[in-house]
C-alpha cells in the first residue's frame, strides 16, 4: 500500500527500485514485503469469505437448494483453513514487518532475504491448495482439524498436506525473524520493558508459532504415512489409535488460537491509549497476562476433546487449566477499560473497532467460559454455540483488531487519510451485521443445531434465516472496507501529518508520512516521553 | 387487553423460551436456551449452563457499563483532560481475586456433575451402539441381568425426509411430520426403543469413521471411535420420543444420521423386547447385518467419500 507514491516524494537516494518485478519480487525491505503480505491477507480475506458465502446461502432456509453435502463440506474445510492460514496470520505477519521496525527504530526485519522468501511460499502454498477444488474428487472435505479416519478419504489429502507444511515453513521462518529483529535490533535505550505492546505480543507469538507449527507439521505427515505409506499411527486396526492425532493437533490448534489473538490484543493496547490520550493502564501487567496466557495456552489442548471419552481425571484437569486462562484474559480487559477511564477520548474509526472488540472478544470470552465446564460442554461441544465463540473470538476479536490497526496505521503507509466518514460506515456496518450473523447462533447450538451440517430441521429456520442475512450484509460491508483502502492508497488527497493521531505515542510517529523506503538508517535517540512506555514503573 | 397484558404475554414467552422445561426435549422453533431434558442427569449440564451464563451477564454488565459510562464522561468533545494515572495495585488485586473465585464455584459444581457423569455402575441394562457412514446401529446386550440374544438393528434416516432432502428435490421440508410434530431430518426408520426409570449403560463405537452420539434430552454426547469403546449412562424419566443427531463430522451424510430415542414404560419395554427376541429366533431372522437396504446416501457422491478401508457391514453407494 505504499506504492508508487514513495518514490515520488520521498528520499530519492534509497528509495524503492522503480522497476516493478524488482520491487515486488525480489523485496527486501520490511515495508515492502509487509505490504505483500497485507494485499495477501486481503484477498484470501475475501476469498475465505466467498466460501462462506456458499455455506449461508445453502443454510438460508430448510432444504438442500444449492451444493452437495460434500462440496459444502469441502467449503467448511476451505472456508476455515483460507481464513485461519491466509486471511489472519498472513495479517498479522504483515503489520509485524510492517511495525515492529519502525517502533523499535530498527532499519529493517534482522533476516531480510528470509522474509522475502517466507512471503513468496504462500502464494504457492494456496495455489497448491486450492486447486483441488478443481479436482476430480474434489478438496478436503473432513473439516480444518482434519481428524483420521474421516480425513484419509480424501484424494486430496497429499495436496492439502504439502500445502500446510509450506505454510508452516513459512511461520517459523516469519517468527524466526522476528524474534531475532525484536531481540537484536532495538535502537540504544529501547529496552524491552519500553517496548510497545504490540512488539511484546508478537514476540510471545513468535515463540508460540516455532514451537506450535512443527507439532502440526508432524501431525499430518503422520496422516500422509498412514494414507499412503501403509503406517497405523491413527488407524486403530494397525494398532493405532485415532485419538492421538487429535492429542497431537490440538496441542497445536490451541496455541494456535493464541496465535491468533495475541498480535489482536498488542494492536488494542496500542489504539486505545491513542485515542484515549492516556497511557495503558498497567503496563507490566499487560504484557505479564500475554506471557501467561501463552504459557497456559500448551496445557488446555484436551478442552476440546471433552466428548471423546478422556479419564476422568484428564477431563477435570484440562477443565481446570482452561478455567484459569479467563483470569489473565479478564485481567486484559479490566485494563483496557481503565485506560478509557479518566482520558480524553474520540471515536475515529480505529477507536471505534477497538471498542467493539474489548467487548465482542469479552462476550467470546464469556462463551468460552461456558464451554470449558465440561458437563455443559457435553451439550455444547460441536455445536452452533461452539460456531458462534470462535466467531466471536475471531471475528470480532482477531479480524476486528486487524481492521484496527489497519485504519491506525493506514495514513502512516500510504501518507494520506483515508474517509473518516466511510471508515465509519464500514465499522457501523461490520458491527451491526456481525452481531445478527453470529448471536443467533448461540440460541441455535443451545436448541440442539450441531456444527457443520449442509441442512436442518425446521426448528432452526429461523435463526439460520436470521443468520444468513447478517452474513450477507456483513460480507458486502467488506467492500466498503476495500474501497476505503484503495482510496486511501490512491486517490486521497488529504496528506497526512508525521503524527497521525493527537494522542499517538511512540517511534513510528517520528518518521514521515508516508514512511520512506528506508527509516532509521542511523538508529534514533530515544526520548522517554516520545514513547508510549517510557516511564514504566507498575 | 391493555398494552401491559400483551407486554407480559410477551415476556412470558420470552421467559419460556429462556427457561424451557420438559416438554421442550426436543428442538422448538425460537428455541433460546438449552433443555432441561429428560434424564436423571441432564439437569447438570442445564443447571450450569444458566449459573455460567447469570454470571457472565453480571460480569458483562459490569465491565460493558464502565466501559460506557467511560465512553460518555470521557469524551474529549465534552472536554475531558486525560488523567496522568496508569495503574493502581489495589484496584488489580480486586479484580485479579474476584473473577478467581468465582471461578473456583463454577469448577466445583462442574466437577461434581461429571463424576456423577463418569459412574457407570449399577446400570440396569446395557446398548451397544456403532456409528457407520452414515446410520447407526443399536444391539441390545443385556436387561436386568440377562443377557438379550440377536436383538440388534440399523436405525437410518426415515425416507421421506431422506426424499426431501436430495439437492432440489421440490418437496417441502415443512412437510416432514409426525402427528403435529416436523421431524425433517431428526427422523428414523427403526427408533431405539428403552425403558424409563432404568440406568442404562451405552457403550459406544464406530465401524468406520468417527461419530458422535447426541440426544439434547439426555443431556450428553460421546464420541463414537472406531478401536475405542466409549461408555456412558442414562436414566430417563419421562417416557416420549427424543430426538438427536450425529455431532462429529463423519462425511457427506453426517447431516442425515439422526438418533431417536424411545422411552416407554417397564412394561412395554418388556413386550418389544420379548417381540424382538421371538423375532431374532425365527428363521429368516432381523438380519444382525442387513446387506441390501440402501443407506441414507446422496445420489451423485464423488467418487472420493469411499468407505473407510476398515470393514464395514453395510452397502454403500457412491
Ligand atoms: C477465555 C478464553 C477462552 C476459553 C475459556 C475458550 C474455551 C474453548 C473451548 C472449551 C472450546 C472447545 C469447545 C468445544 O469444541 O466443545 C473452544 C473452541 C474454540 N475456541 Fe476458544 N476459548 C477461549 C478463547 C478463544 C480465543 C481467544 C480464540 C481465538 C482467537 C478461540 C478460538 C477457538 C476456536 C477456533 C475453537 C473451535 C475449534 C474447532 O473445533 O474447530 N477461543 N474454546
Ligand atoms: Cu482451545
Ligand atoms: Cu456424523
Amino acid at each position: 500500500m505504499a506504492h508508487a507514491a514513495t518514490h515520488d516524494h520521498h528520499d530519492e537516494h534509497h528509495g524503492a527500485p522503480s522497476n516493478f518485478f524488482t520491487r515486488w519480487f525480489m523485496s527486501t525491505n520490511h515495508k515492502d514485503i509487509g505490504t505483500l503480505y497485507l494485499i495477501f491477507s486481503l484477498t484470501a480475506f475475501f476469498v475465505g469469505g466467498s466460501f462462506a458465502m456458499v455455506i449461508r446461502a445453502e443454510l438460508f432456509k430448510p432444504g438442500m437448494q444449492l451444493v452437495q453435502p460434500y462440496f459444502f463440506n469441502e467449503m467448511t474445510t476451505m472456508h476455515a483453513l483460507v481464513m485461519i492460514f491466509g486471511a489472519i496470520m498472513p495479517a498479522f505477519v504483515g503489520l509485524g514487518n510492517w511495525m515492529i521496525p519502525l517502533m523499535i527504530g530498527a532499519p529493517d526485519m534482522a533476516l531480510p532475504r528470509m522474509n522475502n522468501l517466507s512471503f513468496w511460499i504462500l502464494p504457492f502454498a494456496f495455489a497448491l491448495m486450492l486447486s483441488t477444488l478443481f479436482m476430480h474428487g474434489g478438496g478436503p472435505a473432513g473439516g480444518w482439524t482434519m481428524y483420521p479416519p474421516l480425513s484419509l478419504q480424501s484424494d486430496s489429502l497429499a495436496y492439502v498436506v504439502f500445502a500446510i507444511h509450506l505454510m508452516g515453513i513459512s511461520s517459523i521462518m516469519g517468527a524466526i525473524n522476528i524474534i531475532a529483529t525484536i531481540l537484536n535490533m532495538r535502537a540504544p535505550g529501547m529496552d524491552l520493558l519500553k517496548m510497545p505492546v504490540f512488539v511484546w505480543s508478537w514476540l510471545i507469538t513468535a515463540f508460540l508459532l516455532i514451537a506450535v507449527m512443527p507439532v502440526l507439521a508432524g501431525a499430518v505427515t503422520m496422516l500422509l504415512t498412514d494414507k499412503y505409506f501403509g503406517t497405523s499411527f491413527f488407524n486403530a486396526a494397525g494398532g493405532g489409535d485415532p485419538v492421538l492425532y487429535q492429542h497431537v493437533f490440538w496441542f497445536f490448534g490451541h496455541p494456535e488460537v493464541y496465535i491468533m489473538i495475541l498480535p489482536a490484543f498488542g494492536i488494542i493496547s496500542e489504539v486505545i491509549p491513542t485515542f484515549s490520550r492516556k497511557p495503558i493502564f498497567g503496563y507490566k501487567a499487560m504484557v505479564f497476562a500475554i506471557a501467561s496466557i501463552a504459557f497456559l495456552s500448551f496445557i488446555v489442548w484436551a478442552h476440546h476433546m471433552f466428548a471423546v471419552g478422556l479419564p476422568l481425571g484428564a477431563e477435570i484437569f484440562f477443565m481446570y487449566a482452561t478455567m484459569l486462562i479467563a483470569v489473565p484474559t479478564g485481567v486484559k480487559v479490566f485494563n483496557w477499560v481503565s485506560t478509557m477511564w479518566g482520558g480524553s477520548l474520540t471515536f475515529e474509526t480505529p477507536m471505534l473497532f477497538a471498542i467493539a472488540f474489548v467487548i465482542l472478544f469479552t462476550i467470546g470470552g464469556f462463551s468460552g467460559l461456558m464451554l470449558a465446564l465440561v458437563p455443559a460442554d457435553f451439550q455444547y461441544h460441536d455445536t452452533y454455540f461452539v460456531v458462534a465463540h470462535f466467531h466471536y473470538v475471531l471475528v470480532t476479536g482477531a479480524a476486528f483488531a486487524i481492521m484496527s490497526g489497519t485504519y491506525y496505521w493506514l495514513p502512516k503507509w500510504c501518507g494520506h487519510m483515508y474517509s473518516e466518514f466511510w471508515g465509519k460506515m464500514h465499522f457501523w456496518n461490520s458491527v451491526v451485521w456481525v452481531n445478527v450473523l453470529f448471536f443467533p447462533q448461540h440460541f441455535l447450538g443451545l436448541a440442539g443445531m450441531p456444527r457443520r451440517i449442509p441442512d436442518y430441521n425446521v426448528a432452526f429456520a429461523n435463526f439460520n434465516m436470521i443468520s444468513s442475512i447478517g452474513g450477507f450484509l456483513f460480507g458486502a460491508s467488506q467492500l466498503i472496507f476495500l474501497g476505503v483502502i484503495i482510496h486511501a492508497v490512491f486517490f486521497s488527497k488529504k496528506k497526512a501529518p508525521d503524527r497521525v493521531w493527537e494522542g499517538a505515542r511512540g517511534l513510528e510517529w517520528t518518521v514521515p508520512s508516508p514512511a520512506p523506503h528506508h527509516t532509521f538508517a542511523l538508529p534514533p535517540v530515544i526520548h522517554d516521553d516520545e514513547l508510549a512506555h517510557g516511564h514504566v514503573e507498575d | 387487553m391493555t398494552s401491559g397484558g400483551i407486554r407480559i404475554k410477551a415476556w412470558a414467552a420470552a421467559a419460556c423460551a429462556l427457561f424451557s422445561s420438559a416438554v421442550w426435549a426436543n428442538p422448538q422453533p425460537g428455541q433460546l436456551n438449552m433443555t432441561r431434558g429428560v434424564s436423571e442427569w441432564s439437569p447438570e449440564p442445564y443447571f450450569l449452563n444458566n449459573v455460567a451464563l447469570g454470571v457472565c451477564v453480571v460480569i458483562g454488565v459490569l465491565v460493558f457499563g464502565a466501559m460506557f459510562i467511560a465512553m460518555f464522561r470521557f469524551r474529549k468533545s465534552r472536554g475531558a483532560v486525560a488523567e496522568k494515572w496508569s495503574h493502581n495495585t489495589m484496584l488489580e488485586v480486586v479484580w485479579t481475586t474476584i473473577p478467581v473465585i468465582i471461578l473456583i464455584v463454577l469448577a466445583w459444581m462442574a466437577t461434581g456433575g461429571l463424576v456423577s457423569f463418569a459412574d457407570t455402575t449399577g446400570s440396569q441394562m446395557t446398548v451397544k451402539v456403532t456409528g457407520y457412514q452414515w446410520k447407526w446401529r443399536y444391539d441390545y446386550v443385556d436387561y436386568q441381568g440377562k443377557a438379550i440374544d440377536k436383538v440388534g438393528f440399523m436405525s437410518k434416516l426415515d425416507e421421506q425426509s431422506n426424499d426431501t432432502r436430495q439437492l432440489r428435490s421440490g418437496l417441502d421440508p415443512h412437510a416432514v411430520k409426525v402427528g403435529d410434530e416436523n421431524t425433517y431430518l431428526l427422523n428414523v426408520d427403526k427408533p431405539l426403543v428403552v425403558p424409563v426409570d432404568t440406568k442404562i449403560r451405552f457403550v459406544i463405537t464406530a465401524g468406520d469413521v468417527i461419530h458422535s452420539w447426541w440426544v439434547p434430552a439426555l443431556g450428553w454426547k460421546i464420541d463414537a471411535i472406531p478401536g475405542i469403546v466409549n461408555a456412558a449412562w442414562t436414566n430417563i424419566k419421562v417416557p416420549g420420543t427424543y430426538r438427536g443427531q450425529c455431532a462429529e463430522l463423519c462425511g457427506q451424510d453426517h447431516g442425515f444420521m439422526p438418533i431417536v430415542v424411545k422411552a416407554v414404560s417397564k412394561a412395554e419395554f418388556a413386550q418389544w423386547l420379548a417381540q424382538q427376541e421371538a423375532a431374532g429366533k425365527a428363521p429368516p431372522a432381523t438380519p444382525a447385518t442387513p446387506a441390501s437396504p440402501a443407506p441414507a446416501s446422496t445420489a451423485a457422491a464423488p467418487a472420493t467419500a469411499q468407505a473407510a478401508p476398515v470393514a464395514t457391514t453395510s452397502g454403500k453407494r457412491g
